[in-house]
């Protein structure tokens, strides 16, 4: 259906500048009003053009912190906050697709149980299972730890059940020509499914990248050292300030910043999570 | 070079089914052995427990002088080459091919050579560099030969590789596989459900049905000398006409021939009538109604029935309806619809069969 008319593809066009204007202007004034005073922004107008004190906001945002509100530099809470979403990814995606592999290419007494066990993990998320969940890390001396961080959440059955989706697919002539071929179990893996997985792999990095990063409670519970806060965290604080001036522009820095990992995973990926959704062909 | 020796090889399934029920072959070193029969009667099956991968129930498997019973299928020293050709979608055309070396650790210049040498026989020199999703049809088939020819195998065993070619490309490639075979020298087996394929490729021809072989021997004797009505029908396109001998005409025309006892059914192949008004001594003549021509230029395919209305015997799919007669008749010149003919056959065209279509009569 494509079709030319002079005035035609206007309209569609200014619905479409409607729908960015809306999802990015919040993102505008954010970046808008951290560049700008405090002062100006407290004082309740707030201006919609860049102001002079950008470059100053952000190094003390980035690098020193300021000394009323956040005792702790963003940049040590980006720090975390990557350490825990690659590893919260990358865990997730080294778990599942191992177990993918055996549930779908061995065979081995309650294979289907342990598949059921994996699936039914999906209706316990970490808010349902919060506490016990706490107690388990809390008696390994894993609070205030990546460790703690990171692996109460890499169980992941939705990972696990994609994985084994895309397997199944994988002809089960090419697992005879490997063995004919001479490629164990571990070779197979290395050598033929890894490659094959890799757009799958990206898509799901993508998605569990962002998971990770955006992860509030399971973080606000188990980290009660400053140096170990994440970067979501780190903004709640920032307005949460008692008996003292909220630092807007502060808050706003933080959340800019927090939006460019995900948004630079994004854009980098891209190709490879679109084809990831999408490609059938094996 | 090996040869591969089948005894009494079985295989059963946990559920009861029987895959295969006893089965004995002998393949001579450098031999081309076809497995042939309709789908599900086994084939496959025992192609992949000579491969190594389906287990075998009971009996023993030989290659070369080997029981490869408990034997990996990476040790058994054969290559497979699959109807989907099962290439590794990530790997150019070159690493496909090397692989396998590869992981017996063989040095590179030795997988080198062996690959660049595999790539000239099969014309795959300007693909090396390509991946399989680049290739048509016909050049993918020549990879996944390519695969096992480096390797240098005791064994080829090929599991239907041309059903996913066109009829043309079918053709080139099966004489392709012979003429390579015939210059490797290689000992191989394989499969196929398409007759014309099995008699044009085999030394030896091993016709399956129901997990059981029907016939082993070479494809012209099993042609000429069917040991079953099943081989009888199965073998030869289009197949061979099968009618009981029940107290009819039939009977009293075969009168004089002594194997008359013993046999209930009566094949004759479509090309071995001759339409005539002659009588031939000790054959047999039928009188038929003209239902259906094909005309496809060399030769002439005739469909009649016969003038009383008999039962016949229609045990197999493809067979033609009881009472109907297939004539093939050389050029373009025949009957026409609704004309009565007569079709006679001499003697030594006739198979006699037991009525259960088990066992030949005669010679």
């Amino acid at each position: 259906m494509i079709e030319h008319r002079r005035f035609g593809n206007l309209l569609p066009h200014l619905i479409l500048l409607a729908g960015v204007a809306i999802v990015a202007f919040p993102v505008y004034l954010a970046i808008i009003a951290s560049t700008h005073d405090n002062t100006v922004i407290a004082n309740g107008q707030m201006p919609l053009y860049p102001g002079s004190h950008g470059l100053e906001t952000y190094w003390n945002t980035i690098v020193s912190g300021t000394g009323k509100t956040t005792r702790q530099a963003v940049g040590v809470m980006m720090l975390n906050s990557l350490i825990m979403a690659i590893g919260i990814a990358v865990g997730k995606i080294a778990i599942s697709i191992i177990s993918a592999y055996a549930i779908v290419f061995f065979s081995f007494p309650f294979r289907m149980t342990a598949f059921w066990t994996i699936f039914i993990t999906l209706m316990l998320p970490v808010e349902v299972r919060i506490f016990p969940t706490y107690k388990i890390t809390s008696d390994l001396h894993m609070l205030d730890s990546y460790a703690g961080l990171i692996l109460p959440l890499i169980a992941s059955a939705t990972a696990t059940l994609l994985f084994r989706q895309f397997f199944m697919t994988v002809p089960k002539e090419l697992v005879e020509a490997s063995k004919i071929d001479g490629a164990g179990p571990i070779r197979f893996f290395w050598d033929t499914l890894l490659p094959l997985s890799v757009t799958n792999i990206a898509a799901l990095f993508v998605i569990l990248f962002i998971y990770g990063w955006n992860q509030y409670l399971w973080p606000l519970l188990i980290t009660t050292r400053d140096d170990m806060q994440t970067i979501v965290i780190g903004i709640k604080k920032i307005i949460d300030v008692h008996d003292a001036l909220t630092e807007w522009q502060v808050a706003m820095a933080t959340a800019v910043l927090a939006m460019l990992p995900p948004v630079a995973v994004v854009v980098l990926m891209q190709r490879l999570f679109v084809k990831g959704l999408i490609e059938t062909e094996k | 070079m090996a040869n591969v020796t089948l005894r009494n090889v079985r295989k059963a399934y946990p559920n009861g089914f029987e895959a295969i029920k006893g089965v004995d072959v002998d393949v001579a070193d450098g031999q081309f052995c076809v497995l042939v029969g309709p789908s599900g009667c086994g084939k496959s099956t025992l192609l992949r427990m000579v491969a190594g991968l389906e287990t075998i129930s009971s009996g023993e498997i030989d290659i070369g002088g080997r029981i490869v019973n408990q034997v990996e299928p990476a040790e058994r020293d054969i290559a497979m080459v699959f109807q989907n050709y099962a290439l590794y979608p990530h790997m150019s055309v070159y690493n496909n091919m090397a692989y396998g070396l590869r992981n017996r650790r063989m040095p590179q210049p030795e997988i080198d050579t062996r690959v660049q040498e595999a790539a000239r026989i099969l014309e795959l020199g300007a693909m090396l560099d390509r991946k399989p999703g680049q290739l048509s049809g016909g050049q993918r088939q020549r990879v996944a030969m390519g695969r096992a020819i480096v390797r240098q195998p005791k064994v080829f065993l090929f599991d239907e590789p041309l059903s996913n070619l066109d009829a043309k490309l079918r053709i080139a490639m099966r004489v392709e596989i012979r003429k390579l075979q015939r210059r490797l020298n290689t000992t191989s087996i394989y499969v196929t459900h398409d007759q014309l394929e099995a008699m044009t490729l085999a030394d030896i021809l091993v016709v399956m049905n129901g997990g059981q072989v029907e016939q082993v021997g070479n494809p012209l004797d099993i042609y000429q000398k069917p040991a079953t009505t099943f081989v009888a029908s199965f073998i030869g396109a289009p197949p061979m006409n099968l009618m009981p001998l029940s107290a009819d005409e039939l009977k009293s025309q075969l009168a004089g021939d002594s194997r008359i006892n013993d046999a209930g059914i009566l094949g004759i192949r479509p090309e071995d009538f001759v339409v005539s008004n002659e009588t031939v001594a000790g054959g047999i003549a039928l009188g038929l109604t003209v239902e259906a021509i094909e005309r496809v230029g060399a030769e002439t395919f005739i469909y009649g029935t016969r003038e009383r209305d008999v039962q016949g015997v229609a045990a197999n799919p493809g067979e033609l309806p009881p009472g109907e007669v297939l004539v093939r008749i050389p050029g373009a010149i025949g009957p026409a619809i609704g004309e009565r003919i007569r079709a006679i056959a001499a003697p030594d065209k006739l198979h006699l069969f037991t009525a259960d279509g088990r066992q030949r009569v005669g010679p």
